[in-house]
């Protein structure tokens, strides 16, 4: 089952809490998004560390059910 | 360790640039590792493209052994640099390009 964007922006927000969060539907089909990250929560992390943190927050799911999320994640500063 | 993580590892030293990816950077068999192969060409770097379509237990293995989910993976000079949106985005500011002179790599 793909994940809708209500499930994603739930785990992420419930991982980023104090998060902006730009969650796409890039193509219409629940199967490809784009998700754009800033939190302070990524201060002082890597760009691999912050992608990583990301990943866990999905609880695995990401290349799984989960089959594309282009991600951008930046510091809050 | 096992077997593969050993395999891993000696891929990874044995060539300063290698991209775990779908296909060959000739015939990509995905979009994703298509991005990160083209890109590559594109600084005109050698690179060793590793498909990992060809094992399971090596398309699982890379998964495990970066703790990274997705498919394709850069490493340069035995380090993980990162997947498709961190390669374009690195390439796109300009990082990649220096990444590669620092190392001395560009030819």
């Amino acid at each position: 089952m793909p994940l809708t964007k209500d499930e994603i922006s739930k785990m992420i927000m419930s991982a980023f809490p104090d998060a902006t969060l730009e969650l796409k539907d890039t193509m219409g089909d629940n199967n490809h998004y784009s998700a754009k990250i800033i939190s302070k929560i990524f201060n002082g992390k890597s760009r691999v560390e912050q992608h990583k943190m990301v990943y866990k927050a999905l609880k695995g799911k990401m290349g799984n059910e989960l089959h594309a999320l282009a991600l951008t994640t930046e510091e809050d500063k | 360790m096992s077997d593969i993580n050993q395999k891993i590892k000696d891929i990874i030293s044995s060539k300063d640039i290698v991209l775990f990816m779908k296909g060959t950077p000739d015939a990509p068999q995905c979009g994703f590792s298509m991005a990160v192969s083209n890109i590559l060409k594109n600084l005109n770097v050698k690179f060793e493209g590793v498909n990992v379509l060809s094992s399971d237990e090596l398309r699982q293995g890379i998964k495990d052994f970066t703790d990274w989910p997705t498919i394709p993976q850069l490493y340069v000079k035995g380090e993980f640099v990162g997947g498709c949106d961190i390669v374009k985005e690195m390439f796109e500011k300009g990082e990649l390009k220096k990444l590669f002179e620092d190392k001395s790599l560009l030819s």
